[in-house]
């Protein structure tokens, strides 16, 4: 019997031949992100596993919003030093971890990756098993290892052309809203299909990182050519592609046919509560806050999607639209290109990278009774702020279009992505 | 190692599907470390922290401890929770949990098998879940004993697994 991606890159983590569905393997990681420093140091390891494996930067509460912030993160760069990690991000060369690490190389195709955060499925964009393992980076930085159950597969087929007023969000709140939001669960979702190939890094990361929302432990791309141009420069390690046998058993088989697919907003209270922007937009959702960012949506590609919408335009009087780049790198390259300009003109408050709107932690928390249109990936009650405010999730251009017309609307009705005459190079 | 059956009886607590560590630990209150426990289920259970008792255990729907990898099984155990049965859990969830040596069990059926306030009674070795207050007996899906979950409950958590591991280490 063949095996899937997930099969094959567990097999190979743990030296055997062939595993299966169910059964608990112990394997050797390639990288991790530092959670635990100071558990180490409390434990007395004074060696850690590899210190050129282990990323650290931070992105939740970047830059410090309290003293008790601050003093841990002068506790972060003691310990980084003290152990030697190479790869730490301080502010300003920082990003949301996972945008900033593959940025820098550190998932090259073929890789098995457990860290800290549930979003860890984005590094599967990259051909690899990267899932999340926040309680256990500890573990993991001091032997390079870790247990597995080996999940059941699911082949999500992608077929059709994507229209170009969709992106990576619709395509995954389309699959969020038809198999709902246990599809994946405990599951490695397995990307394939010709539509696979129309889709930019960013869209795929995208996918992959919603994959959590989906429930799944691995959310993998195949290796193509955007894959190997997407790391060129960026790392030195060799890339291991890997493929699913042409046998391999799948729990199931997922189509999606992108062709015709309408922009998709997911509303309150969960990922899986999902329509077509029509249907929302009938019934008049008026916004309060609008927000471009985090890392599912706040790539380059993202923040020109908006810009699209915004030029020339002003974002209206009674809505506050905040866009954070998700990393530095995305940052710089979308200010080169004037599109932080646009934003700026148009009224929007452009931030650094952070994760603080996002999960309701700081810069943009919303209070009862306001409704926001976010980028973002998570709309659970209470999530980005009071547990009475809602929170409705949709693509970049969509938001920005709320934000315009404070309330939600269709974006193609104030662009045409058919026509798309701005063009701004979004290769990052 | 000698096997002792893990089991929990007590008041079960019917939370239901789609429970998220957003509700058991909300963002805002992440870092309060010590008092933020008082804010879990605030939005969907209000009050709840004020009933709940030491020994309590969780029967939930589908999806439980869904979303953030934010270690909110400590804000369930902190509120004396000391078992959780679900149709289905939340994969990060149910590691943070087994870390930190929060016995879970999925176990289809057993939100349909209990009325809260029921008492259970759940061994979690075997995957047994037994509604003692309506005499009804479900089969869960149990780890197997050599399997690493177990083994991680059994040694009480997984930094309990690493300082064996370092011990080991530094007597070779
Ligand atoms: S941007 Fe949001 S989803 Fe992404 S890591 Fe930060 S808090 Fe999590």
């Amino acid at each position: 019997m063949g095996m899937t991606l997930a099969e094959k890159i567990l097999a190979a983590h743990s030296g055997r031949d062939a595993v299966k569905p169910g059964e608990f393997v112990w394997c050797n990681i390639d990288a991790t992100s530092g959670g635990g420093l100071r558990g180490l140091e409390r434990l007395g390891v004074e060696r850690v596993w590899d210190s050129q494996r282990i990323y650290v930067t931070d992105d939740h509460l970047a830059p410090p919003t309290s003293i008790s912030v601050a003093n841990d993160m002068v506790e972060t760069r003691r310990l980084v030093e003290k152990y030697g990690i190479t790869h730490f991000y301080e502010y300003g060369r920082h990003g949301i971890q996972h945008q900033v690490f593959p940025e820098h190389g550190y998932v090259v195709p073929g890789d098995l990756i457990a860290m800290a955060d549930s979003h860890s499925t984005t590094g599967g964009a990259f051909n690899a098993a990267v899932t999340c393992a926040t309680g256990e980076s500890l573990y993991i930085m001091t032997t390079g290892r870790l247990w597995f159950m080996v999940p059941e597969s699911i082949k999500v087929e992608l077929a059709g052309t994507l229209p170009p007023w969709c992106v990576g969000k619709d395509v995954v709140l389309k699959i969020a809203g038809t198999h709902g939001t246990e599809a994946g669960l405990y599951k490695s979702l397995e990307f394939s299909g010709p539509g696979v190939k129309q889709l930019s890094i960013g869209s795929r990361m995208t996918i992959a990182n919603m994959g959590v929302e989906l429930g799944a432990k691995f959310a993998i791309f195949p290796c193509d050519e955007t894959t190997l141009s997407f790391l060129q420069g960026r790392t030195e390690r060799e890339p291991r592609p890997v493929a699913p046998d042409p046998d391999a058993a799948y729990a199931e088989v997922i189509e999606v046919n992108l062709t015709g697919l309408e922009p998709q907003i997911a509303c309150p209270h969960d990922p899986g509560n999902v329509h077509s922007v029509a249907e929302v937009v009938r019934q008049h959702v008026r916004i309060h806050q609008a927000f471009l960012g985090s890392c599912t949506n706040g790539r380059l590609e993202d923040l020109v999607m908006a810009a699209k919408i915004l030029k020339g335009r002003k974002v209206h009087p009674k809505v506050r639209m905040i866009a954070s780049p998700a990393s530095m790198e995305q940052w710089r390259a979308a200010d080169k290109l004037g599109v932080l300009q646009v934003l700026a003109d148009a009224d929007v408050m452009v931030a650094h990278p952070t994760c603080g709107p996002c999960y309701g932690g700081h810069l943009g928390i919303i209070g009862a009774g306001e409704v926001c249109i976010s980028s973002t990936n998570r709309n659970f009650q209470g999530r980005m702020g009071s547990p009475e405010s809602f929170v409705y999730l949709a693509n970049p251009a969509t938001v920005a279009a709320g934000a315009v017309a404070g309330e939600i609307v269709d974006p193609r009705e104030l662009y045409n992505f058919e026509k798309d005459e701005m063009t701004w190079p979004t290769k990052n | 190692m000698a096997d002792e059956e893990l089991i929990r009886e007590g008041r079960v607590w019917l939370l239901g599907d789609n429970v998220s560590t957003d509700l058991m630990m909300p963002g805002e209150v992440m870092r309060l470390g010590g008092e933020g426990y008082r804010q879990c289920f605030r939005a969907n259970r209000p009050g709840w922290v004020d009933q709940v008792r030491e020994g309590d255990l969780i029967v939930g729907g589908r999806n439980f401890g869904c979303g953030s990898s934010r270690p909110a099984h400590l804000n369930l155990l902190r509120n004396g929770i000391c078992g959780i049965v679900a149709e289905s859990l939340g994969r990060v969830f149910f590691r943070n949990a087994i870390n930190g040596s929060l016995a879970v069990l999925t176990c289809p059926g057993v939100s349909k098998a209990f009325d809260e306030g029921d008492t259970a009674r759940v061994n979690f070795s075997t995957g047994v879940v037994q509604n003692l207050t309506k005499g009804i007996s479900l089969q869960g899906i149990a780890f197997p004993a050599d399997s690493p979950p177990m083994e991680i409950l059994r040694i009480g958590g997984l930094m309990r697994l690493i300082e064996k591991e370092l011990a080991k280490k530094s007597g070779e």
